[in-house]
């Protein structure tokens, strides 16, 4: 606990990064980042409902029973991903059906059970905080990373999340299609995992 | 024993109040999901099938009460007349439920166009019954008032080659949608007039 709020929020931003460093939360990490706008949308979708279930479960942390505590996290965490599924729904339709059944699926994100188990089921409310923005935030921006490698490389195109799109490749250049299909996702995965990796870790 | 209690009120409580959360939330945001469903899902089916029509058939609409449920009604103004309406009626196709928007030309009885709004059939299979002109276009000009087959039941729409369920869903719907029309003509055609004056 020796920890400071900067340290409980910066390493999910690299040292506990979630889909690199982790390699937690992969299903909606490889099935979403088709476009940079839809792995943005679904970080800010997981980053909200990661917060939320941090914030409460750590307040609720001695009221909850030890054996139990599972079933308690998950009413929480999938609660607070219908209220997103909701807002979303209400706000953001296009966005909704683009994310489909992965907004839903976030309940069964291993990322949010497991800062819930490992993180604020021990520690007070504003660290809590801190790990789920730290995390959160890191599990965006490395969608975001991933979701405009493949859109650049597979469409030619970046499109701005919620704005418009511009042609960033030259007209010569011929669509990767591939790297926007399933298979494309590991590929894009590993190539950015490698490239991590070769970045001196302490 | 105490644990056991505590175990049991915990879950109780949290679920209690997660379902109020939710019960509320449905209520506050249910009208502004409806309008977005409207925009974003039927809006674009709703165009397509009133091209040329001289005003906007999505913000005209209506609703009635039909077998206890609410449904909108759109109607399209052709030649000055609000002759075109079109509604939702549903259809179980392969993957569940199709939803197939059917515009009816009230002055002939007969179908002026459908539209698949909602489905969740196989993907380059079923899913043509959304995509493909062709398949929709089997239903122009037929009579409302008689119910339809396809082809491989006996009848004369044009089923999709390798989706013969999908296709069967959609023409139940547009049999139940003719049933509707009829059940509820006059109610539709004096209230689409009312809306047009």
């Amino acid at each position: 606990m020796a920890k400071t709020l900067t340290q409980e929020f910066t390493k999910g931003l690299w040292k506990e990064v979630p889909p690199f460093r982790l390699v937690l939360g992969l299903c909606p990490t490889l099935g979403v980042t088709t476009t940079l706008e839809n792995g943005v949308g679904m970080g800010l979708a997981t980053t909200f409902v990661l917060v939320c279930a941090n914030l409460l479960i750590s307040a609720l942390r001695n009221v909850i029973p030890s054996k139990v505590r599972i079933a308690c996290f998950i009413v929480v965490i999938a609660t607070f991903v219908i209220v997103v599924e909701q807002v979303m729904q209400a706000f953001a339709y296009p966005l909704f059906l683009k994310l489909g059944v992965f907004i839903p699926l976030i309940v069964v994100n291993c990322i949010l059970l497991g800062r819930a188990e490992a993180f604020a089921s021990k520690n007070g409310i504003v660290s809590s905080l801190a790990d789920g923005l730290g995390i959160g935030i890191g599990f965006t921006l490395s969608l975001g990373v991933l979701g405009s490698l493949r859109e650049i490389l597979g469409t030619g195109a970046i499109t701005i999340p919620f704005g418009a799109s511009y042609a960033v490749m030259p007209a010569a250049f011929e669509p990767f299609g591939f790297m926007v299909s399933a298979p494309g996702a590991f590929v894009a995965l590993g190539l950015l995992l490698a490239l991590m990796n070769l970045a001196p870790s302490k | 024993m105490r644990d056991m209690i505590k175990m049991v009120v915990v879950i109780t409580l949290l679920s209690t109040l997660s379902g109020g959360l939710l019960a509320y939330l449905q209520e506050a945001l249910g009208p502004q999901i409806e309008q977005q469903k409207l925009v974003f899902v039927k809006g674009p089916v709703l165009e397509a099938l009133f091209e040329g029509a001289e005003n906007k058939p999505v913000d005209s609409r209506f609703k009635l009460t039909v077998d206890g449920e609410e449904t909108s009604f759109f109607v399209g103004v052709y030649d000055g007349q609000p002759s075109v309406v079109a509604f939702e009626a549903y259809g179980s196709g392969f993957g569940g439920n199709i939803g197939v928007m059917v515009a009816v030309d009230t002055t002939k009885d007969e179908i002026y166009g459908i539209g698949v709004t909602t489905h969740s059939e196989t993907p380059g299979l079923g899913s043509r019954a959304k995509t493909d002109p062709a398949f929709a276009a089997g239903f122009r000009h037929l009579s409302v008032l008689e119910s339809h087959k396809v082809k491989p039941d006996g009848g004369g729409v044009d089923a999709l080659s390798g989706a013969t369920v999908t296709s069967r869903g959609v023409v139940a719907a547009v049999n139940k949608a003719d049933e509707i029309y009829k059940a509820h003509k006059d109610e539709i055609v004096q209230q689409a007039k009312a809306l047009a004056l």
